[in-house]
């Protein structure tokens, strides 16, 4: 486990995107010790531009509220439903694609006539419907997001058992008798991790840009001070002061990058493969 | 191979569209349903209704029948193509669609080329000078798109090409107030489309560069590839012909599943540019609480992309013949 370690950080990309995501990380613990009033109040003078006043490094927004407070507040925000989405979209989807592409048959149709017509619907129109229906809030957000992405890991785990299923190994697994579930998940999933590794830093990253888009849209958590919500109320002024756009903007870049970057370094530390090349 | 497997293949996969089409009308109209409140007192919000006048109007779009009636009623309804009228548009909802649709066809398929065309190219070209500078910068860049979402790239494409380049238009699909004809016409209408395809294509073109990167890079490792430059392939018809043939695969998985993604995207760049599409309609249906209408465009997009999934079915068959036709 040391080297696995070891080898991530030794890795270019993994060594950026850890140190991106330790910086994101930072600004998410120190929003309440930097801000504890909240990114919300408007105290500042409006339309404020990066450096313009010290106490506003960021500058302020056309409503007097400090840009830097939104970030750190943000960054919270994206982080948590990033995580949460992407776990219960795996949990979902591993087992379904698993069970689906091992047992094959009736099991196999049941299952993906489910993940097909879940995977039919746009996902981000579907997405966008569920938020607005149930009224925008963490949980309908987190739970949109994991609704729309579990059939991607169930399709793809799904591709890889069916391509495995067949091969010698699992035909001897079974000839000397081993059960189906261990078989499952102690023989053939063990083969399909790094394609697994590598959705499932995809399905971070989706999640924080679906997030972001919702409420980039206006369909964010109210409550929540959310990159996407500071871009959406920038957008009347993007032609005047761009830099309320292009600081949360970059956060979002930021992130989603770092979150790529170590999934590549990932997938290179548990494919030793690739890593030769 | 006979032509029957494959004909019952299809017949199978025809009947399996039907039946996922069912479930996801179910699951909408079921959704639909969860929704606070009902169409009248949407419209009753503007006007103010008395109780009579509000149980006419539930009367008359069939508000005060039992769900699972309303449910058949809708069902039956789409099984000839009957979308409902939008009491919002003033006009039935398969009209304002259909009014709608080539504009967003012509996005999400104009998008969907261009992503597949020079995201494969990219890909393949850093896969043969893998570990090169080269293949260093364009993976980069790679990366950079694959972070940034397409409102983003949207919002910064307006800002350098439409405000401080003022060279392409930034809103609408037409010049107001320009009585063009012909290829005038058609032009103008192009040059809307720019700004509005480079946006919702940047993503997936980065997608498309990373997977065929990956596959190319797997591919190139594989005994087949050493034996053909063995027996003296030429370097180029190894890496196009053997190598990206066989690395084919998941672009097209990809490709297929991008289609739904597409049309998702569509909301969010219709929306920006103000593009008057079946994505930027889904978006005014959620915010106007528009039953009929948002159930349209669900209908409609989740019926292009059954289509589209079978589509895929075949090419899998053509592209790599050890798919079992399961």
């Amino acid at each position: 486990m040391r080297r696995k370690l070891k080898t991530l950080l030794q890795h270019p990309s993994g060594f950026v995107g850890f140190v991106l995501l330790a910086a994101i990380l930072i600004m998410a613990a120190s929003a309440g010790t930097l801000y504890p009033e909240g990114p919300w109040p408007m105290d500042g003078t409006p339309t404020l531009w990066p450096g313009e006043e010290p106490a506003y490094l960021l500058g302020t927004d056309a409503m007097g509220r400090d840009l830097l407070a939104g970030l750190l507040y943000g960054a919270r925000v994206s982080l948590a439903i990033g995580l949460a989405a992407t776990a219960v979209a795996l949990l979902v989807g591993v087992t379904v694609g698993a069970f689906a592409g091992y047992h094959g048959g009736l099991i196999d149709d049941a299952l993906m006539r489910f993940t097909d017509a879940m995977q039919t619907i746009p996902s981000f129109l579907f997405a966008v419907v569920i938020v607005g229906v149930l009224t925008p809030s963490l949980l309908t957000i987190i739970c949109s997001i994991a609704l729309v992405s579990w059939p991607t890991v169930a399709r793809l785990v799904r591709a890889e058992f069916l391509r495995l299923r067949s091969m010698d190994f699992v035909l001897a697994c079974r000839t000397m008798g081993m059960s189906d579930v261990r078989i499952i998940f102690r023989q053939i999933l063990p083969n399909c991790v790094a394609p697994i590794i590598v959705a499932s830093s995809v399905l971070v990253a989706t999640a924080i840009i679906i997030e972001a888009s919702l409420s980039f849209l206006g369909l964010g958590d109210p409550n929540a001070m959310s990159w996407g919500t500071m871009i959406g109320a920038a957008r009347p002024s993007l032609r005047t002061a761009w830099y309320m756009t292009l600081v949360p903007a970059a956060a979002v870049v930021a992130t989603v990058l770092a979150l790529n970057l170590i999934g590549d370094a990932l997938n290179d530390a548990f494919n030793p493969r690739r890593r030769e090349r | 191979m006979s032509g029957s497997p494959a004909l019952s293949y299809f017949v199978r996969r025809l009947s399996q569209a039907v039946l996922v089409m069912f479930v996801v009308v179910l699951g909408n109209f079921l959704l639909i349903q969860l929704a606070p409140g009902d169409l009248v007192d949407v419209l009753g919000g503007t006007t103010d209704l008395s109780p009579e006048q509000a149980l006419a109007l539930r009367q008359r779009y069939g508000l005060d029948q039992p769900l699972w009636m309303q449910f058949l009623h809708y069902a039956g309804n789409l099984l000839h193509f009957d979308l409902g009228f939008s009491p919002r548009q003033g006009a039935p909802v398969v009209n304002v669609l259909l009014e709608r649709l080539p504009t967003t066809l012509a996005l999400v398929f104009l998008s969907l080329f261009l992503s597949v065309a020079i995201g494969t190219a990219v890909g393949v070209l850093a896969a043969r000078r893998a570990g090169t500078l080269a293949d260093f910068g364009l993976s980069l860049v790679v990366l950079l798109f694959y972070a940034t979402p397409s409102f983003i790239i949207a919002l910064l494409l307006i800002l350098g090409f439409s405000v401080y380049l003022p060279w392409l238009p930034s809103a609408g699909l037409s010049t107001p107030g320009m009585d063009l004809e012909g290829f005038a016409k058609l032009s103008d209408i192009g040059r809307h489309f720019i700004l509005p395809v480079i946006a919702l294509s940047t993503f997936y073109t980065a997608i498309y560069g990373r997977l065929s990167r990956a596959a190319m890079l797997e591919v190139l490792s594989q005994d087949f590839i050493r034996t053909a430059r063995a027996k003296g392939v030429p370097e180029r018809g190894l890496l196009w012909r053997h190598a990206l043939r066989n690395a084919l695969m998941p672009i097209v998985t990809m490709a297929g599943l991008q289609v739904s993604s597409l049309l998702g995207g569509a909301v969010l760049i219709e929306t920006v540019f103000g593009l008057p599409g079946i994505g930027r309609t889904a978006f005014d249906a959620v915010m106007e609480r528009d039953t009929n209408m948002l159930l349209g465009v669900l209908f409609m997009s989740s019926l292009g992309v059954v289509c589209v999934n079978l589509l895929v079915d075949l090419l899998y068959r053509l592209v790599d013949p050890r798919v079992e036709l399961a």
